[in-house]
């Protein structure tokens, strides 16, 4: 399904202004264009999410029929039912979200949104998505090795990681390290590129004040990556060790403290959320603000909120330990900095809402995602409440309580933030316009579905079922009518979802073949980016005519003015007229 | 061709130069995370101090001492650099990069004598950490002298003289890592 | 302030999953104020948020206003709901850290059901029950495997310990829930106060069979519990320990996985 789109990233390599590389499909694999790697990491992404989507139909299949042959894949053994929810889990966060949010809108906005021609090292860019393939290879070949795929949940915790003979998975466990450990190094690569972009390669004349808040969110998000993940990074050598020669760090029968693992696990796990949730809800509020023709409300509380979201996420990570065994008078700590941080984040939600006031809003399709985007997240972010308090926590943790209120903000980041993004850049992208009935279809058969999916899923969690079960019924408790009924209800749900995607391929495939074509600036909207042509040549704007910048990117409906948007680029005269040399 | 935004430096410093401080970050994180873990370790076993006095400090003191200078001529070779004395800054260089040699020749030595005494990495959690910290360790120590090689080349012919002083700032950090390490493994006991 | 508490104590979600242990109540009413507090948060912008959009559509000739949010007046709308926010949270941590206490940190003394020691292990669970002298560790413990049997209305320690990776041992209807770390005792406590049958889960994935790893609990009034142990007594108290202690099947594996730490740093 990808395959035509693909095509369609083709279209701007092939421009006059392209480097002298080598040539033909060799040209698009070496490039150093930020769009065109902005492109691989989608791709590639998206496929991964149709690899991670389907494991969700093997596994809801086999819980909503337990031991049924599943058309595709055939009949689920207890250990295959482990590989899956495992590799779902892993792949979904680590080879979608953070591909697609942080990696691809990162590379693809970044430059284009702050004036600049590409960023400032094209090469370690283009390192960043190899490394990147190569660990999506590796992570792929994992889970057909001997004795199948790593089996011990996303988190890996020892000793069942780190000893084969509690996982009989010698091999997979030790490729999925590698795989993951492999993803980090790309996104640390990338992430250089991100921060110093913004630091340094901004238009003349535009302050930090003047940068769109997506580029801040993902370049916080970036930092907030670098800063997490190196803990984990080294217990990833650990339990690679641990693994491979034997050593004993996680391994109590070896001297080893297994509880270290989940603190160096979690240091990294928590931000990690934040990390794709802040480019997710930078999208959305740069949509809010273009179809509500409405400046950001409080542009600079957002910035700051965001920076202490940031710094609070650093320390919250022992609210996934509670019950761990870890100290009882750190569970007190941990509770009051995981409901602090419930602060900085309504808050934002409260800005986002009260932008939308005394606004002229179109319901556009990616209008109804970002709109979805916050009504969703809502839900995530208040059933977090739940699960922060230590006491509630001790009956919640690691029920489908956890599970969906995790779907509930994984969901609207990496699935609605992307068909945001998608939709609202697509004309950028690719110089054609959506086409809009068949988007909201799409939005529509989407969003229903995933609360249909999800919602009884609270009601199994409330109701004492745990996750990483293969066959409910064997428990005699959850081996209820409703139950059942409720995790069928789920699975149905979620068949239609998945069906409903092929509106988005078909979508995309039409209108980037037949779709009107779009214009420079179809939304009416401030930022850069639509300052130049859709799509952008190679080095995003002639380089003698960069662009300018002269104010803030919110500058909607500006009373006295005839037009209710004000580009960035645009003297506070009108329109420049553009003569050659002059920058 | 390099791309106009390379060529942009809206906070004043070089590009290059934020880009080095933003790995060392990651890195700081990196070797935090691991001797964080082995402080802990350390300290809820005593009887690692055991292990540790079969490390010979004497060594690991002449190692510090060998990094230390190491890192006195890259200083001086981004003063040269600074001169635009490409030739003297890779002199300087190749002489940081023979410091990183006698380094690792020494750690060589140092580990095949452990080894064949039986301090093998699965000994204990001493052990892993000691091989494991010091092998990290050694794994920059190598990757900075042969991206120190790559700099010198070009500095030689007068090219890229500004990336001296980036490699000498790496080259600082992996000197810092040891000076946390020299005595959390050999000195500790 | 016990007074207080006491009014969190609830039992509305009983009918989805029973109370049935002293401070099931405990956990639900802090449950329960969550609920409350979030879903009025939620109701609330949920409604002004849908609000804005009915109200605010774009219509010809009118233009959205300019509100940057940076005059009093206007950022009031932010300020105030979160001083709310923050209020609400210190209700709910204030709540919470009792719950938890109540649960985690203070362990009644002298438990009048004895102490119980719970063993995870790749795929089941071995309860250690003190027997009839109310003492673990003596020739009449019963040991049974993926079956407890407890006395309603009476207080029991629990020791929880692994053999080889993590478990944690959950009663849903308890609202009890630890994680057992191999090489670690854990100490704990439950009182039921129902009695019937219940499921015991392993809530931390433990390998291949994690998902058969299921135990029933069988929570009895005194007399059948009091027969229960009369008939389960080990006769001959030697040949029974050694028949019925976990067979160490994890325990080899272990010793083959990791080599455990040898003494070459003695010097």
């Amino acid at each position: 399904m990808v395959e035509p789109a693909v095509d369609l990233a083709h279209g701007h390599a092939h421009d006059d202004h392209a480097d002298h590389g080598p040539q033909g499909w060799l040209k698009y694999l070496w490039s150093t264009d930020h769009k065109v790697i902005a492109m691989q990491y989608m791709f590639t992404g998206m496929f991964m999410a149709l690899v991670g989507g389907f494991m969700a139909y093997v596994f809801r299949m086999q819980l909503a029929f337990p031991g049924i042959d599943v058309p595709g894949f055939g009949a689920v053994s207890p250990g295959e039912y482990n590989a899956l929810v495992t590799n779902h889990g892993t792949i979904m966060i680590f080879w979608v979200a953070m591909p697609v949010l942080l990696a691809a809108f990162g590379n693809y906005l970044i430059p284009l949104m702050v004036g600049a021609d590409d960023m400032v090292f094209p090469k370690i860019n283009r390192l960043s998505f190899q490394v990147f393939f190569v660990s999506t290879i590796v992570i792929l070949a994992s889970l057909f090795v001997e004795g199948g795929g790593f089996a011990g949940a996303w988190t890996a915790y020892p000793p069942l990681s780190a000893v084969a003979e509690y996982n009989l998975t010698r091999l997979g466990s030790t490729l999925w390290v590698i795989g993951v450990g492999l993803e980090f190094v790309a996104f640390l690569l990338g992430g250089i590129n991100f921060i110093t972009t913004l630091m340094n390669s901004r238009a003349p004349g535009m302050r930090a004040f003047d940068v769109p808040l997506v580029v801040w969110m993902i370049v916080v998000a970036s930092i907030l990556f670098m800063l997490s993940v190196g803990p984990l990074l080294a217990g990833a050598i650990m339990l690679i060790f641990d693994q491979t020669i034997g050593t004993g760090f996680f391994n109590p029968a070896a001297g080893g403290d297994p509880i270290l693992w989940q603190h160096l696990f979690w240091f990294f796990g928590h931000p990690e959320v934040y990390v794709v949730l802040l480019p997710a809800m930078g999208v959305v509020i740069e949509i809010i603000a273009t179809f509500s023709r409405k400046k950001v409300f409080g542009y600079r509380i957002v910035i700051f909120t965001v920076v202490a979201t940031g710094v609070l996420s650093f320390f919250v990570w022992a609210h996934h330990q509670f019950i761990a065994g870890i100290d009882p008078r750190m569970a007190n700590i941990f509770t009051i900095t995981t409901l602090l941080i419930s602060v900085p984040i309504a808050e934002l939600c409260f800005v986002y809402i009260a932008t939308l006031y005394g606004g002229s809003i179109r319901l556009t399709t990616p209008m109804l995602w970002a709109l979805a985007f916050v009504a969703e997240f809502l839900i995530g972010g208040v059933t977090g409440i739940f699960l922060g308090a230590a006491g509630a926590d001790i009956y919640f943790h690691d029920t489908y309580f956890v599970l969906a209120h995790f779907h509930y903000t994984f969901f609207p980041i990496a699935i609605i933030g992307t068909f945001a993004a998608f939709t609202y850049w697509f004309p950028k992208m690719f110089g054609k316009m959506m086409d809009e009935r068949l988007g909201k279809w799409h939005f529509w058969l989407t969003i229903i579905p995933f609360n249909v999916i999800f919602i009884p899923l609270f009601v199994l969690g409330m109701g004492g079922q745990h996750r990483r079960i293969y066959n409910y019924n064997l428990h005699e408790d959850l081996n209820s009518e409703m139950f059942q009924d409720m995790r069928i209800l789920a699975t149905g749900a979620l068949l239609v979802m998945l069906a409903a995607q092929f509106i988005f391929f078909y979508n995309c495939w039409k209108s980037g073949r037949s779709g009107p074509k779009a214009p420079k600036n179809p939304w009416k909207a401030n930022t850069l980016e639509w300052t130049t042509e859709s799509p952008p040549p190679h080095g995003n704007w002639h380089p003698l005519r960069m662009p300018v910048v002269y104010r803030g990117p919110y500058e909607y409906s500006v009373p006295d003015r005839e037009d209710d948007y004000w580009p960035q680029n645009e003297p506070d005269g009108g329109p420049l007229k553009v003569i050659d040399g002059d920058s | 061709m390099k791309p106009i935004a390379t060529t942009r430096a809206a906070t004043g410093t070089e590009t290059g130069k934020l880009a080095v401080w933003w790995v060392l970050a990651s890195e700081v994180v990196i070797f935090g995370g691991l001797l964080a873990s082995y402080v802990m370790f350390r300290l809820g076993h005593p009887e690692w101090a055991d292990a540790a006095a079969v490390t010979n400090t004497h060594i690991g003191a002449f190692n510090t001492w060998v990094l230390l200078t190491s890192s006195l001529t890259a200083v001086l070779a981004h003063q040269a650099a600074e001169r635009g004395d490409g030739k003297k800054a890779a002199k300087y260089l190749y002489f940081t990069i023979g410091g990183a040699a006698v380094f690792i020749g020494v750690k060589t030595y140092e580990w095949w004598y452990e080894i064949s005494h039986g301090y093998t990495i699965t000994s204990n959690g001493f052990w892993a950490f000691y091989y494991t910290a010091a092998g990290l360790h050694a794994f920059h120590v190598i990757a900075g002298a042969i991206i120190m090689a790559f700099v010198a080349r070009d500095a030689a012919r007068g090219l890229e003289l500004h990336r001296v002083e980036l490699i000498g700032i790496y080259w600082h950090f992996v000197d810092i890592v040891w000076i946390f390490l020299f005595p959390l493994l050999y000195i500790a006991k | 302030m016990n007074g207080f508490f006491e009014f969190f104590r609830v039992d509305y979600f009983d009918p989805l999953i029973k109370v049935a242990s002293s401070y099931a109540a405990d956990i639900d009413g802090l449950i329960w104020l969550v609920l409350v507090v979030v879903g009025f948060w939620f109701l609330v912008a949920e409604g002004v948020f849908l609000w804005f959009i009915m109200k605010f559509r774009a219509r010809d000739g009118r233009r959205a206003d300019y509100i940057d949010g940076t005059n009093k007046r206007h950022k009031r709308w932010i300020t105030v709901p979160h001083l709310l926010v923050l209020g609400f949270d210190v209700l709910i941590i204030v709540v919470s850290f009792n719950v938890w206490y109540r649960i985690k940190m203070d362990l009644p003394e002298n438990p009048d059901g004895g102490v119980i020691r719970v063993i995870g292990q790749q795929w089941a669970w071995t309860f250690q029950h003190p027997g009839a002298d109310g003492e673990l560790d003596t020739p009449d413990d019963i040991f049974t495997v993926d079956e407890l049997h407890v006395e309603n209305n009476r207080t029991y320690h629990f020791e929880l310990q692994a053999t080889d990776v993590l478990h944690s041992f959950s009663v849903p209807v308890w609202r009890i829930k630890q994680d057992a770390i191999p090489g670690r005792t854990i100490t704990g406590w439950f009182q039921p106060t129902r009695t019937g049958e219940f499921d015991v889960q392993c809530a931390e994935i433990c390998g291949f069979g994690h998902g058969v790893m299921i135990a029933r609990v069988m929570v009895e009034d005194e007399e059948t519990h009091a027969a229960w142990v009369e008939a389960n007594t080990p006769a001959t108290a030697a040949a029974m320990v050694g028949a019925v202690t976990p067979a160490p099947v994890a325990a080899s594996l272990a010793a083959e996985a990791g080599p455990a730490p040898n003494g070459h740093g003695g010097h």
